[in-house]
């Protein structure tokens, strides 16, 4: 039986008077992906955010390796070390090279030596076919690159777990099935992910799970095949058929 | 189809010769209405008599340009410290958490306080004030204390330029760098500042220029600097040529120092759009 790397209990997220997430409960395993779907403004991305520790929760309670990591006053550093995150926007450094982007958070958190820091970043950039972009700027590169850039550089700090958050919306139809590319590689590999996406034919294909969001709530949660085929609920059936057509 | 690009790229050129022309003969005419009107004015033998007095000009220079070369000095020394004590202050506004707040308030207070006085007053309250205090030589040094109100004053704008750069980092870069595990020290120090300082460049260098010319207002607590050395000659002389020539040597040095930072300001601009 896998190890549960995540679990999420009754989470609770309000923007003001504005409730965005009422009562989460979600369990992600080792090496599963999971698929969060649902129209804009449903939670998926507040959702991601506080996982990351980006958003503090207002109620229930976030388990990461069986540790509450929703526990006001807790530091948060140790724990981001951990949780990959990739941004619709990429948020790359724009001022630091590909390679610099990459680098400067495995150096400065872990200390590691450059040397051999630089041998696993070039690896990684070998991998995902960046190799001859290691040092451009991301305005030299293409949307497709930058977030592949984005998603090494959330790499190289050896994450047990990866966000994404709609990683392919601000991409140019022809760049998306690139990303998605280094999304298999690292399903493949057995990473643990969570994933916000608008891809629905992705989903279908690569995810373990999906959980339908709406009105910041999970109100339908089910096997890719079980969900896009025969979802139960109505509203699932209502937004599958609006983003299928 | 008729190929009309040639034709349009005539019509450019055409257009443009024309402009050239016209920004020309309209110099010329301002220019030459200047000339001959100006002399035509009833003070005119005087004025030219008192301010622009060739002898004198030529004869006065050298001292001034000597001169000059303290206020070069003022502002090289006073430099540094304003760099390093406006990002001292700008950091001290960016921090948000409650035991900092006497930290931020101080910042705060400091600003507007400084922003709030006339430069000039700022030097008489320290340049006359600190001395008075009956300190040993060296330590009532008009140079030092004057240099000292230029600092604090020239800090208080340069801090709050830099707090602009530094708030005009879109928040998505200080949460990536949070998402990467890093501190907020080190994602202020690698992924904000250098982004923030970049983007005020043109700002500073307003500064830069007007710091080159608040340092002759030192001339009014002692030391003898160029507009104080222009001063002197005028009193010998019972000319005003010297104050002319003491403004020909700032312009040679803030007419470009200006022009570039446009430059800056001209390209950042079209960098972004």
């Amino acid at each position: 039986m896998a190890l549960e790397r995540l679990k999420l209990k009754g989470v609770e997220k309000a923007f003001g008077d504005v409730p965005v997430l009422k009562g989460i409960d979600l369990s992600v395993k080792e090496g599963e992906m999971v698929c969060l779907i649902g129209s804009s403004g449903s939670g998926k991305s507040t959702l991601l955010r506080c996982i990351n520790l980006l958003e503090p929760i207002d109620n229930g309670q976030i388990f990461f390796n069986d540790v509450d990591i929703s526990e006001p006053g807790l530091d948060p550093q140790p724990v981001r070390q951990k949780i990959g995150m990739v941004f619709q926007s990429f948020n790359l450094f724009p001022h630091m090279s590909a390679l610099q982007n990459v680098m400067l958070a495995p150096r400065r958190v872990f200390k590691e030596p450059k040397e051999q820091l630089l041998e696993n970043v070039t690896a990684l950039f070998e991998k995902f076919g960046l190799a001859d972009r290691m040092h451009h700027y991301p305005d030299q590169l293409s949307g497709g690159q930058q977030q592949r850039v984005a998603i090494v550089r959330a790499l190289a700090m050896n994450p047990l777990i990866m966000l994404f958050d709609e990683v392919t919306s601000a991409l140019d139809p022809e760049l998306i099935e690139e990303v998605l590319d280094v999304l298999r590689q690292l399903r493949l590999q057995g990473m643990t992910m969570i994933l916000a996406t608008h891809e629905i034919g992705f989903a279908r294909e690569a995810a373990d799970t999906v959980c339908m969001l709406d009105d910041g709530k999970i109100i339908e949660k089910a096997s890719p095949d079980k969900l896009f085929t025969d979802p139960t609920e109505a509203r699932t059936r209502q937004f599958l058929s609006s983003v299928l057509k | 189809m008729i190929n009309r690009s040639a034709a349009r790229v005539a019509y450019k050129k055409k257009q443009k010769r024309k402009g050239a022309v016209v920004a020309a003969l309209s110099s010329f005419f301002v220019l030459a209405a200047l000339i001959i009107l100006v002399p035509q004015t009833p003070g005119w033998e005087k004025v030219q008599a008192s301010f622009f007095n060739g002898e004198i000009l030529v004869s006065t220079f050298p001292s001034l340009l000597k001169a000059f070369l303290l206020d070069v000095a003022i502002f090289l020394w006073s430099l540094p410290a304003i760099a390093l004590l406006g990002l001292l202050v700008a950091l001290a506004r960016d921090q948000k958490s409650p035991a900092m707040f006497p930290l931020r308030a101080l910042a705060i207070g400091y600003t507007d306080i400084f922003r709030g006085v006339p430069v000039i007053l700022t030097i008489f309250l320290i340049g006359f004030g600190i001395p008075g205090l009956g300190l040993p030589r060296p330590w009532n040094s008009p140079y030092i204390w004057g240099s000292v109100a230029l600092v604090l004053t020239y800090s208080a704008y340069v801090a709050e330029v830099l707090r602009s750069g530094i708030e005009s980092i879109h928040e998505s870069q200080r949460n990536a760098g949070k998402s990467l595990g890093l501190s907020q020290r080190d994602t202020m120090r690698y992924i904000v500042l250098p982004q923030a300082l970049r983007r005020v460049v043109p700002a500073n260098m307003n500064m830069l220029v007007a710091l080159q010319k608040d340092v002759a207002l030192l001339s009014f607590i002692g030391p003898v600097e160029i507009l104080r050395q222009a001063g002197v000659h005028k009193s010998l002389l019972a000319n005003f040529t010297p104050y002319v020539g003491a403004a020909i040597i700032f312009l040679a040095v803030t007419v470009p120092a200006t022009r570039y930072a446009d430059y800056l300001l001209a390209k950042q601009h079209r960098e972004r759009t």
